[in-house]
């Protein structure tokens, strides 16, 4: 249908196609709007909002009813209690009221002054106005009475009735209450900076890596030879495992005590005792008489990255070399090219453009990894990156407000990135 | 002076690398699959490797079968005698025909390559371009063994590990071995323990059926989406193809604490029913990606043939589009299915039910001082064996859906 260049919404077939098309796009749209755009702005306004984890529960009126004295003949006296709680601890509660509904047969001899009896059908029932309840307020409320008839007043007929409750809450996520201290508390945070920098070098380092070490790896799998098809597929392996079982067999590995490479190390005598590679932050290496502190689980979490990554880079890359015609290689051969020189004027021109898009696109998802980092370190040792720094203020330390503040500065970080990447990618790579 | 380009010294720089190389591994494999702690010096092989290197390069008018039976002998009697025996000597505690297979291996392999380096090169000096078709020859040798030894020892790792008793792995880390003298029940008892005590068959069904639902209505919903995006005209088209991409960069981290919040309040946090609408979303847009770029390769003439007959579009999508598509389908459909058969953060974030633990959510659990190692590494096995199999199986069409879509991960 699209023989026409012309663009022309108008025609009666075409409002129908029009009509078709919104149709067939409407549950994607729906679902993405409700999944990804509302929470995103959700995310903005959490982010200015103070709000912890416990006020996701939102507060409501307990009541409990008490029976006292005996209730068997008439003219036996009893009391009939209801004990009313704010089970928020931190917010009120208005227009807070009970409503029980009571039988016949008893006369009520003492009425609490916020109560009031009203007739109910052929039975009448208790409404209590309590006004507004502040913050983990609680009180009783007692009515006195006199039995009559002991068929129609049991304690149990008296039990049957759950007292109702009408209130209003407020809700500390939807309430307009604003404020601008979690981004204080973020940016102010002595280890805000640090963990930025550590974000920085876990992106440029482990996204740079993963694409040499694909452009390497593409490099050897270019050339055939037996067995390269299940090469091919076993360099896959580390992209196409579950995260959660290449983390932790890397952290079975390195383990201090049980792991293989330091008991390999310790055997050789390369290392004098145990290495925690995923828990010491900084080693002191001498160089020339130079000591320099080497950060080492970022080190180990930045080589998980290339590790894990780098199947996809050497993919893209063998994919696009593969598509590069052989003859012009035949002809730089018989006019004495080096293979470097062949690699540097022919090969690298085509490959330019995919390892320009592949860069940018890894920079943006390995800024944004979360599961390598918390599943190998848990952000310990100066691995904490802002992803994981979100997970840490939003459900460690329960301030959503404060992760959702980070998860905004991640945000931002990223329209920064994107903007960059769609000025710079080329036309031609999709 | 470019020393580099002189045969003979390129010759012995790569007979030292190789013989160190393959010392080295088939001394570590040894070690892991005896068990037996053998040293590590590298430096008999090094210097064996670089004499037979030169060596390599000199002696040319021999035949190619003469050439390597001595070159494998002198690597094998330079080798013995350099390193005084070891780990060859009758005093390390391997038994006599390991110690000689060790020593025939490191030979073997160490002159294969040397050759396989050297080729037709000469000791004199080379040109630069065969000064640099040596090098790449080494290079790409050495990058072959390296690559195939980081990405497979990890699993072999997790494997072997899942495979021993918290008794054997406390007392020698090393021995990565399977205890042949032990029953099939002992070998494989992390397992057991796994399915009879830890309920990982509730996991694994869990599992299966948030995956399985994740790709059912991740089709569901982005086949007629791309199809309406690749064929059909509609203000706004052009525009909305691009910003399928920028909300497919948006990443989990930045929704999970609103989601947790909003299902939290709606009380369906804690289902398999969120995760079920919250992996389509997240597959959907690359889902739509990888389809209309399929689609807008089929002739539109088809199209225009159905409508002529008389087909209204659904069918036309059901019966003409879809069925041409199959690959590409597939190929999303794999994709998906691992996507949200190793996602970990939403599962982590929702789940609170022990009974509504995903295989991710489960495995985390089990890394905890309480649970032994090798408990852990059976669960990664555990979810690691499906994925693999289908990867394995399908590899054709996940390699094309990795490829068109997943700058993500």
């Amino acid at each position: 249908m699209s023989h026409t260049s012309r663009l022309d919404f108008n025609g009666k077939l075409a409002r129908r196609e029009k009509r078709l098309a919104f149709l067939l796009l409407l549950p994607t749209f729906t679902l993405i709007l409700a999944i990804v755009l509302l929470p995103l702005v959700a995310n903005f306004w959490i982010s200015f909002k103070p709000v912890t984890l416990g006020d996701l529960r939102p507060p409501s009126l307990i009541i409990k009813e008490a029976l006292r004295g005996t209730i068997a003949s008439p003219g036996d006296i009893f009391k009939i209690e209801y004990r009313f709680r704010n089970s928020s601890i931190k917010y009120p509660l208005t227009e807070a009221s009970l409503r029980d509904n009571l039988p016949n047969g008893f006369l009520i001899t003492l009425l609490d002054p916020a109560c009031k009896i009203i007739a109910e059908g052929d039975g009448r029932a208790v409404l209590c106005t309590l006004g507004d309840l502040d913050a983990r307020a609680r009180g009783k409320l007692v009515i006195e009475a006199v039995l009559e008839e002991p068929l129609l007043v049991t304690k149990d007929i008296l039990k049957a009735s759950k007292p109702e409750t009408l209130f209003i809450a407020q809700n500390a996520v939807t309430s307009f209450e604003f404020t601008l201290e979690n981004y204080k508390k973020v940016f102010s945070a002595a280890e805000f900076w640090d963990v930025l920098k550590t974000s920085i070098y876990y992106t440029v380092f482990g996204t740079a890596g993963a694409l040499l070490f694909g452009l390497f790896a593409a490099q050897i799998m270019l050339k055939t030879f037996p067995g390269r098809s299940i090469i091919r597929g076993l360099l896959l392996f580390p992209y196409v495992a579950p995260v959660i079982a290449v983390a932790f067999s890397w952290v079975v590995l390195f383990d201090p005590f049980s792991g293989v490479v330091n008991a390999m190390l310790l055997q050789s005598g390369v290392a004098e005792g145990p290495i925690n590679f995923f828990g010491q932050r900084n080693a002191d290496i001498s160089v020339f008489g130079l000591t320099i502190k080497f950060p080492v689980a970022l080190s180990m979490v930045i080589l998980f990255e290339i590790w894990r990554y780098f199947p996809l880079s050497f993919l893209f890359i063998l994919a696009r070399m593969q598509s590069i015609p052989a003859d012009i290689y035949e002809a730089a051969e018989m006019d004495g090219a080096t293979p470097f020189q062949q690699f540097w004027s022919l090969s690298f021109p085509f490959i330019a453009s995919i390892l320009a898009v592949l860069f940018l696109l890894r920079f943006i998802w390995t800024f944004n990894k979360f599961d390598d980092i918390f599943l190998l370190t848990g952000g310990n040792a100066g691995t904490r990156t802002l992803t994981v720094n979100v997970y840490e203020q939003a459900f460690a330390i329960s301030n959503l407000g404060a992760g959702a503040a980070v998860a905004v500065v991640i945000f931002v970080f990223l329209l920064i990135f994107s903007i960059i990447f769609i000025r710079f990618s080329p036309k031609d790579a999709s | 002076m470019r020393f580099w380009m002189i045969g003979i010294f390129a010759s012995a720089l790569t007979g030292l690398v190789w013989v160190a190389l393959w010392h080295l591994v088939f001394t570590i494999t040894a070690i892991l699959v005896t068990g037996v702690a053998l040293p590590l010096d590298l430096g008999p092989a090094a210097f064996s490797g670089l004499v037979v290197g030169a060596f390599a390069a000199l002696q040319r008018p021999a035949s190619l079968n003469r050439r390597r039976i001595s070159g494998i002998i002198l690597i094998s009697c330079f080798l013995f005698s350099f390193s005084l025996g070891t780990p060859f000597d009758p005093g390390s505690l391997l038994a006599l025909w390991q110690r000689l297979l060790l020593l025939l291996l490191v030979s073997v392999a160490g002159w294969l390559s040397i050759e396989k380096t050297v080729g037709p090169t000469n000791a004199g000096f080379m040109t630069r371009y065969g000064t640099e078709k040596f090098y790449i020859r080494l290079f790409w040798g050495l990058g072959l063994i390296m690559f195939i030894l980081i990405v497979a020892v990890p699993f072999y790792v997790m494997v072997m590990t899942s495979l021993k008793s918290q008794h054997s792995l406390l007392i020698n880390p090393l021995d990565l071995s399977i205890d042949y003298g032990l029953s099939v029940t002992k070998l494989l008892n992390s397992y057991i323990e796994l399915f009879t005590d830890y309920g990982f068959l509730n996991l694994l069904i869990n599992s299966a059926v948030v995956s399985v639902a994740t790709v059912m209505i991740t089709l569901l919903f982005s086949v007629p989406g791309a199809y309406a995006v690749a064929k059909l005209r509609f203000p706004g088209r052009h525009w909305l193809s691009g910003s399928v991409l920028l909300i497919y960069l948006i990443p989990a981290i930045i929704l999970v604490i609103p989601l947790y919040a909003i299902l939290s309040q709606i009380g369906m946090r804690n289902s398999l029913f969120a995760l079920c609408i919250v992996y389509p979303a997240t597959t959907i847009p690359v889902a739509v990606y990888m389809l209309r770029g399929y689609f807008a390769g089929l002739p539109s003439d088809l199209d225009d043939a159905g409508l002529m007959d008389g087909l209204s579009r659904l069918q036309i999508i059901t019966r003409i589009a879809m069925p041409l598509s199959m690959p590409a389908i597939a190929s999303v459909a794999l994709y998906v299915f691992m996507i949200a058969w190793n996602e970990f953060l939403f599962a982590f974030m929702f789940l609170d039910d022990v009974k509504l633990f995903t295989l991710s959510r489960g495995i985390v659990s089990l890394n905890s001082s309480e649970v032994p190692r090798q408990h852990l590494m059976a669960g990664a096995v555990i979810a690691t064996v499906p994925v693999l199999f289908l990867f394995l199986w399908f590899e054709r069409f996940l390699v094309s859906g990795l490829t068109a879509g997943s700058v993500k991960g």
